[in-house]
């Protein structure tokens, strides 16, 4: 196994051995912050997947977030608790606005992709916070959590985190299957050269598109578990600024590879709850983080472990 | 037989026709060599011939079938391939991950999301005798990025010759390369020749003479006398148009 792989499972372990240490230290809290990492881990995966594989730099991938809560709020008011069949619907509806969108800025590049990400971020924004029926702008609070078979087991903490946790084991391991695939193999050709994927007699759109449709529904999965964890639904969670936090995250971990995702999603969360206890004017300490990384190390986190490491052999 | 004809090709940008009415017979199995000074529109002709560019109008018939309007992906399946003046690889991934990529693109469905490519021993047994082919054998696990200018010269044959093409368009294929490198490589193409068709630019002139069954030669986007080597050199207009003095 490469350091990669042994990276992403340490880091899962981690997360699993953080409610036996809140108990044991007596602060249930630490459990809620491990979720939330775990919720937006998932998120972040779901990005890196075509940002750091495919190099499709979305700025609107909050919008499947949003998605995802929003099934669980017209689920529930619909008497659907269920949470797999949330999920279900949480991918369907995501996967129809991921198809749609993508098949329009898919056929742009660069800059332009990033503005027409943004534009259809932002279309799903307004239209939830026009939504009248489920709070508008101020949105809606859950009235109970997602049921699992026809039982109220996530209302314990302890018990939604590792429900979260296997979510995000899940996406980890699916992910990486793929990436290490075919599939993976000529998502990877297309980052790298599309002329010369061309060349080689591939059509790199059909496989950009499915990429990008696969990443909103994992994407909007994580909305559903979001919902679920702050048991309110709102626009804010597809506000753009949302869409920014996650490229922050995987620029912080690292583009292009799992375990930097789940990394930055880690350390993203953490900060921000470290950081906002501290100080109200957190973002600036996050800012000169973030720039500290990016400056001394491009690959990110996961990019200076490796440094790390190969330094430590030499 | 010919296996590609080409019928009065135009292709101009603004009021500069780089493509002014080209027409060019490729008879299976010759290694057709096209050359011409700078400028002449030479790569342009090939961007046309492989599907990157489409011409204004004209036609490009590949084994009889009228290939105009197909895309890059379809020409490629056909038995069309092209390797790059300028090195076209896929940087982050090793040599044999560049050439297993090209038989992946002919053999079989790429929507597979759950067996790990680098274990099909089919793709990598295939993609090992190309990189054999063209001498990388003990490159195989180098990226792209870390090779030299000869060696990723040598990789763009190796991706292109994965694609099993019947007819190989190579744009300057030497371009670049120290004299130890351009040898072994000519050596290369005097090794398909048979083999495969294939339409050679190169500016090399000892090394299309060396190689080439037919010659052409393109001026302002026409090609303005075609015929064996011996021919070519014997050509008034052509010593005046192109070689010069150079191969009095």
């Amino acid at each position: 196994m490469s350091a990669a792989p042994k990276a992403a499972i340490a880091l899962l372990i981690l997360l699993a051995l953080v409610p036996p240490a809140a108990a044991a230290i007596g602060d249930p809290f630490l459990t809620v912050i491990a979720t939330r990492m775990a919720v937006f881990a998932i998120a972040a995966l779901s990005l890196d997947l075509i940002l750091g594989y495919g190099a499709l730099v979305s700025f609107g991938h909050a919008a499947y977030l949003g998605l995802g809560a929003y099934a669980v709020a017209v689920c529930a008011r619909h008497g659907i608790t269920d949470l797999f069949l949330q999920m279900g619907a949480a991918a369907l509806a995501a996967a129809l606005f991921a198809a749609v969108s993508g098949a329009v800025s898919l056929r742009t590049r660069g800059i332009y992709f990033i503005m027409i990400t943004l534009a259809f971020g932002q279309m799903a924004y307004f239209f939830f916070v026009s939504l009248s029926a489920y709070g508008g702008d101020d949105g809606t609070a859950l009235a109970a959590r997602s049921t699992l078979f026809g039982r109220a087991w996530l209302e314990n903490d302890t018990a939604f985190f590792y429900m979260v946790l296997a979510c995000l084991a899940l996406a980890y391991g699916g992910l990486d299957r793929l990436v290490h695939a075919r599939f993976g193999r000529v998502l990877t050709g297309t980052r790298e050269s599309e002329l010369r994927m061309r060349a080689i007699g591939y059509r790199p759109f059909r496989y950009r598109l499915a990429a990008y449709v696969l990443s909103g529904m994992i994407c909007a999965v994580a909305g559903v578990l979001l919902a679920n964890q702050t048991e309110y639904v709102s626009p804010a969670y597809m506000a753009w600024t949302r869409s920014g936090e996650l490229i922050v995250m995987l620029l912080l971990g690292g583009v292009g590879t799992l375990a930097g995702a789940m990394a930055g999603a880690l350390v993203t969360v953490g900060l921000e709850e470290l950081l906002a206890g501290w100080s109200e004017h957190w973002r600036l300490c996050f800012g000169l983080i973030l720039l500290a990384v990016v400056l001394w190390s491009p690959a990110g986190l996961t990019g200076l472990l490796r440094r790390l490491l190969a330094g430590g052999r030499r | 037989m010919t296996l590609l004809a080409v019928r009065d090709l135009r292709k101009s940008y603004g009021a500069l026709a780089v493509t002014d009415g080209l027409s060019l017979d490729v008879a299976e199995g010759e290694l057709h060599a096209i050359i011409g000074p700078n400028g002449a529109g030479k790569t342009t002709l090939i961007a046309q011939l492989s599907g990157q560019l489409a011409p204004d109008s004209g036609s490009v018939t590949f084994d009889g079938t009228d290939i105009t309007r197909t895309d890059m992906a379809s020409r490629v399946r056909a038995g069309l391939a092209r390797s790059f003046q300028i090195t076209t690889l896929m940087p982050a991934m090793t040599a044999l991950e560049n050439v297993a990529l090209a038989v992946q693109g002919r053999s079989g469905s790429s929507f597979r999301f759950w067996r790990p490519v680098a274990a099909e021993a089919a793709l990598n047994d295939q993609a090992m005798t190309c990189l054999a082919q063209v001498g990388l054998a003990d490159r195989a696990d180098r990226p792209a990025a870390a090779m030299s200018h000869g060696e990723k010269r040598q990789l763009e044959l190796a991706v292109a010759l994965a694609c099993r093409p019947r007819l190989l368009l190579l744009d300057e294929p030497l371009a670049g390369t120290g004299p130890q490198e351009a040898e072994r490589l000519v050596a290369l193409l005097e090794a398909l020749k048979g083999q495969v068709t294939m339409v050679l630019i190169e500016h090399d002139m000892a090394a299309v003479f060396a190689l080439a069954d037919r010659i052409s030669v393109l001026v302002y986007g026409q090609i303005v006398a075609s015929g064996g080597p011996e021919e070519i050199r014997q050509d008034p207009a052509v010593r005046a148009a192109y070689l010069g003095e150079e191969a009095c």
